[in-house]
């Protein structure tokens, strides 16, 4: 009864990639350990490579400077390229330090980036090495986060995917929810889950990694983030299932999650009716309530976090958008399938970049909203485009029926800007 | 490989870009791999730029390591050339197109490009972001300044100011004025908003006024050994430092030292007797070594203040710094890692911190008041209104910048009268500050005459004997302004320990005052 009625005749499902190479716009994979970090309270992360990685992280963590952030680079001197220091020898003394400066870290993550995969310094032969030596104290992990290798997200993908390996076997029938959210959020996913009788339920990543879930035959998971092919493929080697299902953005995305969740648990409608009955109807106020700035407008997705596809999703069917073209970094069809059969055909669908040429079909189309990084974001303003800076998206609760509002929000705010503002006569 | 946490200086090529971004008609073609545009929101987010920066990345990816990473420069190089149409082009590498060694200049040079190509050599792994900016600089100018006729007025070239360079906007205007009111002209403001055309006539002026040496020594030295251009030693931050460039420049150009002050307040605001307790305030002073060496000056020589640590993170300049703190009495800091920093800020205690972002965070931390006087800055210090450091209006805005974060001199006395006061408590900081907002009564006054252990459990940490300070020595001690109790439980135990006294009572704490007290 909660699956959508009317599937348009042809979606995006159908639609020819255009597929481009060029220049891109848009961050690598270390980024994800500013909100990893953050997420994961007993992790540091330490980046091997080099002052670049160091004042990429520091920029776009802007104003988090803690007294101690849990993450660092180990930066890569003339002497480590040169072979004139082992690498490795240098690389367990940083992490000796900095484990006896840190008592209190249990996992920690090596992070591989440009530098240190050119180099094909073996991290994860060091990871192994260092378990070791640290063992049982700290376990040390590794994974890539090079804008070689991986885009903005992927890198969050990647941390999880090198998690997984080392998740304790269980043979129970667990719900495991995949993918790094805010608490709050999380929390409400699993009280909606929990008053449908849907357990127990565990989270990658926890907190904490003596609150690692287990993983096994009889796991059946769910993603949170679109983001996560890589950790997915690992749960399934594992033994684990997936539950395929639209990402829950938005009201009907958040609805057609769960009713995917408690088919598979074998919840019944009255009970899923009376679960989501109230927050689905709060959802819907909310949503018409903020998206009243965005009816009839359009939209240009650029490429960053692979959440375009389920964010352009929701905008077309509960906000009334037209999508121009949905650009994304890389289009893993056994995640954003579901999505893309919501979505009618029409909008270009595009993966990689080229981005002067997708620059000038954006002035070409001249859309009402264009979402797009923060190198772009300005300059297309000062053209007299407006714009939506893309990664807010990822660092703004907006999963789930109590933050839809706030999601379709976050667009219309540039749009209803642009109508307060009125600033011709001193231009 | 260092563990490193926060840097100040990013990489070299982000130096290239800061020179790129700052000219018109001039574009970088960067080997570089996908993520590093991250570079890119630096100048379109911090500095508030409406264009995005001149510059093109190549972006190979980990399946083109193998293959053709030079063919893809090559192609990158040529698109950018046909949809830009720049006046001139600089090629180089990142740090990771560094390790597969290609060579971005020898591949521009194989190609039939018919502007200027300018390469960069930027050694990633030993040299940093100020580097980079004073060697593109240099190159640009070594490739395409040649000698020519000298304007017939006496002009000068300004050089120097840059893309993400603190308050460069505005410090150009003030040393305009300075130069006008000389009667000396301008005849190329370098790289900020130059084109590659106008570096060809760099040797038409009379003098080069090199504003930042951070970013353009390199290039003042090698217009004055080939075009026989002059340039100046002193940057004009302060009052007394603007009166030595004035009469720096009117020497090397052999005008008269004009000057108009009728807009200068620095020095009548620095004299009333509002300012008498800024006196002996005692500061330390971090960031990039000519704003320092300027900060220290103004400190000591216009403010009043005793300068009681210094020291810069761009080791080009260690040389100078070490020479300040000679004049200064004081051991500097010369280190780029900011954990050292907070540590030195920390013994010293300052009631004041001049410095960069970094030192805003350590002093946030430490309950310590802070200005910033240096890059790397965050996007509040890109500000809207006029707000130079150089020059007359420099040092009106310095006098203001640095007095704002200090408690007030009336409400200094009223926190040394009424300390027990439960709205005027330590912990509730300047008044004219948010995020103070008042404690509850109940946790701020004076609390209730419990039963109290005779001996207060605080050992100190310094010294190899435990010390420990009696109940009623505590409680005096908390009794000093916040500000300063650092320092002075700091100079008690140290009194303390000096004379083997191993229980700290409120005798002792004012012994230890008595000795201190200057």
């Amino acid at each position: 009864m909660n699956r959508p009625v009317n599937l348009p005749a042809a979606t995006c499902r159908d639609t020819p990639v255009l597929k481009e190479r060029g220049q891109r716009e848009v961050f690598c994979g270390l980024t994800g350990i500013i909100w990893l970090h953050r997420k994961m309270q007993d992790a540091f992360f330490l980046v091997v490579g080099s002052r670049t990685c160091a004042h990429l992280l520091q920029s776009a963590a802007g104003v988090m400077i803690f007294a101690e952030p849990r993450f660092g680079t180990a930066i890569l001197e003339e002497g480590d390229l040169a072979g004139l220091a082992d690498a490795n020898d240098e690389l367990d003394r940083e992490v000796g330090r900095l484990l006896s400066r840190r008592p209190d870290i249990k996992q920690l993550f090596l992070v591989g980036s440009c530098p240190s995969e050119v180099i094909k310094l073996d991290l994860a032969r060091a990871a192994e090495r260092l378990t070791q030596m640290h063992a049982p104290h700290v376990r040390v992990l590794n994974y890539s986060g090079s804008g070689i290798e991986t885009t903005f997200t992927q890198g969050e993908d990647a941390c999880l995917a090198s998690m997984v390996p080392v998740l304790p076997e269980t043979s129970a029938r667990e719900l495991l929810l995949v993918g790094a959210l805010p608490d709050v959020v999380e929390d409400q996913a699993v009280d909606l889950l929990t008053k449908m009788g849907i357990g127990p339920i565990r989270v990658l990543p926890a907190h904490r990694s003596a609150e690692a879930p287990g993983v096994g035959a009889n796991t059946v998971f769910a993603c949170l983030q679109p983001f996560l092919g890589d950790t997915a493929a690992a749960l399934e080697r594992r033994g684990a299932r997936m539950i395929q299902a639209p990402f829950p953005f938005g009201e009907e995305g958040t609805t057609l999650w769960l009713r995917a969740i408690a088919d598979e648990f074998g919840v019944d409608d009255a009970t899923f009716e009376a679960v989501t009955a109230a927050p689905r109807a709060r959802a819907r106020t909310a949503i018409a309530n903020a998206s009243a700035a965005l009816r009839g407008k359009t939209i240009f997705f650029m490429p960053d976090s692979q959440l375009e596809i389920p964010l352009a999703r929701f905008l077309t069917r509960e906000c009334g958008m037209e999508a121009i073209e949905i650009g994304q970094p890389y289009i893993h069809k056994g995640l954003v399938g579901p999505d893309l059969d919501l979505i009618p055909a029409g909008p270009v669908i595009s993966e990689g970049q080229d981005v002067d040429k997708q620059l000038d079909r954006v002035r070409a189309a001249r859309p009402d909203l264009t979402v797009c990084g923060l190198g772009l974001a300005n300059p297309l303003e000062a053209e007299g485009l407006t714009t939506k800076w893309a990664i807010e998206l990822v660092f703004t609760p907006v999963h789930f029926y109590d933050q839809a509002g706030d999601l379709a929000g976050l667009f219309s705010r540039p749009v209803r800007r642009r109508d307060l503002l009125k600033l011709e006569a001193a231009e | 490989m260092k563990l490193t946490v926060w840097t100040y200086e990013g990489p070299p090529h982000v130096g290239a870009m800061r020179v790129a971004t700052a000219m018109k008609g001039l574009h970088y073609v960067l080997h570089a791999p996908q993520g590093d545009t991250y570079a890119d929101l630096l100048f379109t987010m911090i500095e508030r730029r409406n264009h995005r920066p001149p510059v093109t990345y190549t972006t190979f990816e980990g399946r083109d390591l193998g293959a053709d990473t030079a063919g893809i420069f090559k192609k990158t190089c040529q698109d950018a050339y046909d949809r830009f149409k720049p006046q001139a082009l600089i090629v180089g590498a990142s740090c990771t197109a560094e390790l597969i060694q290609d060579d971005p200049g020898g591949l521009a040079e194989t190609m039939d490009i018919p502007v200027p190509v300018v390469a960069l050599e930027l050694p990633s792994y030993q040299r940093k972001e100020n580097f980079g900016t004073d060697e593109t600089f240099y190159q640009l100018v070594k490739a395409l300044a040649r000698p020519v006729e000298k304007t017939p007025e006496v002009t000068a070239n300004l050089i120097g100011p840059l893309a993400l360079g603190f308050r460069h906007r505005d410090d150009i205007e003030e040393v305009k004025g300075l130069l006008y009111e000389m009667g000396i002209g301008i005849n190329v403001v370098a790289p900020f908003d130059a084109t590659p055309h106008d570096l060809t006539r760099l040797g038409a002026a009379h003098v080069n006024v090199l504003m930042y040496p951070e970013h353009a020594e390199t290039a003042a030295r090698h217009m004055e050994r080939t075009l026989g251009i002059p340039y100046t030693k002193t940057v004009p931050i302060g009052v007394g430092a603007t009166h030595d460039f004035v009469a720096e420049v009117a020497r090397l150009c052999g005008v008269e030292p004009k000057t108009d002050l009728t807009r200068l307040r620095q020095p009548w605001w620095s004299k009333s007797v509002d300012s008498t307790y800024l006196t002996g305030k005692r500061v330390f002073v971090f960031g990039d070594a000519t704003h320092v060496k300027a900060a220290a000056r103004i400190a000591r020589d216009e403010m009043g203040f005793e300068v009681i640590g210094l020291g810069c993170y761009n080791r080009e300049f260690a040389r100078d710094i070490r020479a300040l703190g000679k004049e200064f009495g004081l051991e500097p800091l010369i280190t780029d890692d900011y954990l050292e920093v907070e540590k030195a800020i920390e013994d010293a205690a300052p009631e004041m911190i001049l410095g960069t972002q970094m030192e805003r965070h350590i002093g946030k931390r430490l309950g310590i008041p802070c200005a910033v006087i240096s890059a790397p800055v965050h996007v509040q210090d890109f500000p809207a209104r006029y707000s130079p450091q150089m020059g007359w209006e420099g040092a009106n805005v310095i006098f203001d910048t640095w007095i704002h974060p200090l408690v007030m001199g009336l409400e200094e006395h009223l926190l040394a009268m009424f300390r027990e006061d439960f709205e005027f408590h330590d912990a509730a900081g300047p008044s004219h500050h948010g995020g103070h907002a008042p404690k509850p009564v109940a946790e701020a006054t004076t609390p209730a005459p419990v039963e109290e252990p005779a001996v207060a459990e605080t050992p100190s940490e310094t010294g190899s004997d435990v010390m420990v300070w009696l109940a009623d020595a505590e409680r005096e001690l908390k009794k000093i302004p916040f500000f300063v109790r650092g320092k002075a439980r700091r100079n008690t135990e140290k009194f303390a320990a000096e004379r083997g006294v191993r229980e700290i009572s409120v005798d002792t704490l004012y012994e230890a005052k008595a000795h201190f007290a200057r």
